[in-house]
């Protein structure tokens, strides 16, 4: 048994776990039944889910006619909305890829979580360009499948269609990745399993695992390559889409620093937003003993990181403007800050550059109630990083005659909320039928990291 | 679908059952397999077992899906119907190419992931719908199981192997049928 370093602290609390009492602790959940505070959350995301949905149906049927866009802004809360949630669908598999390649011990506690919320995210995401098109029902045109129209195919120059396989793959190779990782923590539901709907329905969705030696060993390469595989993409996706934006001529678009800046962008949104998640998951399913202090420390310590380097962006961007002597850059940028818009801009510059800083502080980064409240902020912060850095970009172009504001309509207030909406129902689902907790994984760090074995002299009990 | 009986030994502890393993190894008794609840390091150089080449494989769909999205790309944007885009050079792949690198790179990762996923459950026999065929609803659990085939020992009575078995840390010992092949 290879023992662990005294300094590092356990990753699982508790002086009696056992790998029972594991399997004990995350199948709770889902065998007992819901408490209030689930019921209470779950009832208000149901409310904005079908809302949400209502307000999409109208806007496929009436057209996008029904949001707020002009001849001048044509692009506003539907591509915000769409890049604030590929961002946050960014955290699941950096953490689960890239923490796995970095042999990071404490992923285990939160990677499933953090990839439900990827994919979940990612759906939300992928719903805004869908419905942008405007004729939802010819989305196939996207794809190069050959057609009625003659040679006409997709223009594989476009980084909107970089978009289109970039996203199809990210969210394909995400679920194939967590179902993989599903499947034995499936099994061990099945084999505990009472009712016999549970029984069948377990059965079905863990494919028949058995867990023999070899199985595992496959399963292991099988993590390790498609984490290989899915660290590139991590970085590539979020490139992708801020080229949506860059390879444009629109001065405030026209950077070459927006790949890095929208991944270390989309990082700290996810992050932040798994961070709000896991706060309430630990609470609410009783997890304290394995989302400990030191997991919600690191992971604000990635949000310190990932918010400086974002900050770094902003002010290269500015310094940019300004050195590159282009008239209409420069002025895009005073106009973002001192505009109309120096609210957003204010509002964006304050949570996500300002308020990660104030994780420095020790006291302040092990602090549940401010671990929460900071996650909340830097969401809302990168919301408007978006819609700072698509609407202030568009609504003043270079004929003043055509200069205007962006006013949304209940429709894109609606349809934003209500993604929120589905979000959670999805989230709040996935926390009563599946495994929050990978647990196979965690039984395989007990004996390492878990306190209730690192302190005895002996590998057995 | 083929059954065949095994005996089985249940151990509480994975370390128990590594010295489990090397004591009835020890003996000349061939342990064909292993069930356990977690990924155990090492335990497949204990039972004798190959590293699986299914990054191999994932390696040869990745190289198959790049191959696709050159053909495509150049067969659609090239060949078939070449694009002006702002007199940008179209005229042949190379010239082209960087415009295509994104796709490409996606495509790759797209058919060595799920390539490797299909490899993957056919080579585990996990495929929906199919039953479960661990020895013992403990062994996804808390519980450790090793598998002994009687043909395979046939040094040893059945009596012998049981003794053994019993007498290396295990909390019991069983005989049961299971699933070996389902075609």
């Amino acid at each position: 048994m290879v023992k662990e370093a005294e300094v590092r602290d356990p990753l699982i609390l508790g002086k009696d776990v056992t790998y029972h009492s594991i399997t004990e602790d995350v199948c709770a959940p889902i065998e007992g039944k819901a408490g209030k505070l689930w019921w209470g959350l779950f009832s208000v995301a149901i409310v904005l889910a079908i809302w949400g949905t209502g307000m999409i149906l109208y806007t496929i049927g009436r057209g996008i006619g029904v949001w707020g866009l002009n001849n001048t802004v044509d692009w506003a809360w539907d591509i915000t909305n769409f890049v604030w949630w590929v961002g946050i669908g960014h955290a699941g598999t950096l953490i689960s890829a890239v923490l796995l390649l970095f042999r990071q011990k404490w992923r285990m506690a939160i990677n499933r979580s953090a990839e439900a919320m990827t994919i979940f995210a990612v759906i939300m995401a992928a719903l805004f360009p869908g419905i942008h098109m405007g004729r939802i029902w010819l989305a196939y045109f996207v794809f190069p499948v050959p057609n009625q129209f003659g040679s006409l195919w997709v223009n594989f120059n476009s980084p909107l269609l970089w978009d289109v396989f970039a996203i199809s793959t990210y969210f394909s190779v995400s679920f194939v990745f967590w179902y993989i990782g599903l499947i034995p923590d499936f099994a061990t539901i099945r084999d505990r399993a009472k009712g016999p709907m549970a029984k069948k329905m377990y059965s079905l969705l863990s494919f028949g695992w058995t867990g023999n030696a070899m199985a595992w060993v496959r399963f292991e390469e099988v993590s390790l390559v498609l984490a290989g595989l899915a660290t590139p993409l991590v970085f590539s996706v979020h490139s992708i889409v801020s080229m949506d934006f860059a390879t444009s001529v629109i001065p405030g678009w026209h950077t070459t620093i927006f790949p890095p800046y929208f991944v270390a962008g989309a990082v700290f949104s996810g992050f932040a937003m798994v961070q709000t998640l896991l706060l309430v998951v630990r609470k609410v399913l009783h997890f304290e003993h394995y989302i400990t202090i030191q997991h919600i420390e690191l992971m604000n310590r990635i949000i310190t990181i990932t918010g400086s380097i974002v900050g770094v962006a902003y002010l290269s961007e500015l310094f940019i403007s300004w050195y590159s002597g282009v008239e209409y850059e420069g002025y895009a940028f005073l106009n973002r800050a001192t505009g109309p818009y120096w609210w957003s801009y204010a509002i964006m510059m304050s949570a996500n550059v300002i308020s990660p800083q104030l994780f420095w502080f020790k006291k302040l980064r092990t602090s549940l109630v401010f671990s929460f409240f900071l996650s909340i902020i830097v969401n809302i912060g990168m919301w408007f990083e978006r819609f700072v850095i698509i609407v202030t970009s568009l609504h003043r172009d270079y004929i003043p005659s055509n200069w205007s504001m962006f006013h949304p309509t209940f429709v894109d207030i609606g349809v934003y909320l209500g993604t929120i909406g589905i979000f959670f129902v999805l989230f709040l689902g996935f926390t009563r039928v599946f495994p929050v907790l990978a647990l196979n994984e965690l039984k395989s760090i007990l004996k390492s990291s878990g306190e209730s074995y690192r302190d005895k002299d002996t590998g057995h009990h | 679908m083929t059954k065949e009986k095994f005996i089985y030994g249940m151990y509480n502890d994975d370390d128990l059952m590594i010295a489990g393993i090397k004591q009835l190894q020890s003996k000349g008794i061939h342990v064909r397999d292993a069930y356990s609840p977690f990924p155990i390091h090492g335990l497949e150089d204990v039972l004798g077992m190959k590293w699986t080449r299914i990054a191999i494989a994932a390696f040869i769909y990745g190289i198959t899906g790049l191959t696709l999205a050159v053909i495509t790309i150049n067969y659609m944007m090239i060949m078939d119907w070449p694009l002006n885009i702002g007199g940008k050079p179209n005229f042949t792949f190379y010239q082209n190419l960087p415009a295509f690198i994104p796709i490409m790179f996606e495509f790759t990762v797209l058919c060595a992931g799920h390539g490797m996923a299909i490899t993957y459950f056919f080579r585990n026999m996990t495929l929906p719908g199919l039953p479960a065929r661990n020895p013992h609803p403990r062994t996804t659990d808390d519980h450790f199981a090793i598998e002994i085939a009687e043909n395979e020992n046939k040094k040893f009575s059945k009596e012998e192997i049981e003794t053994m078995i019993s007498e290396s840390g295990t909390v019991a010992v069983f005989e049961k049928e299971r699933i070996v092949k389902f075609l």
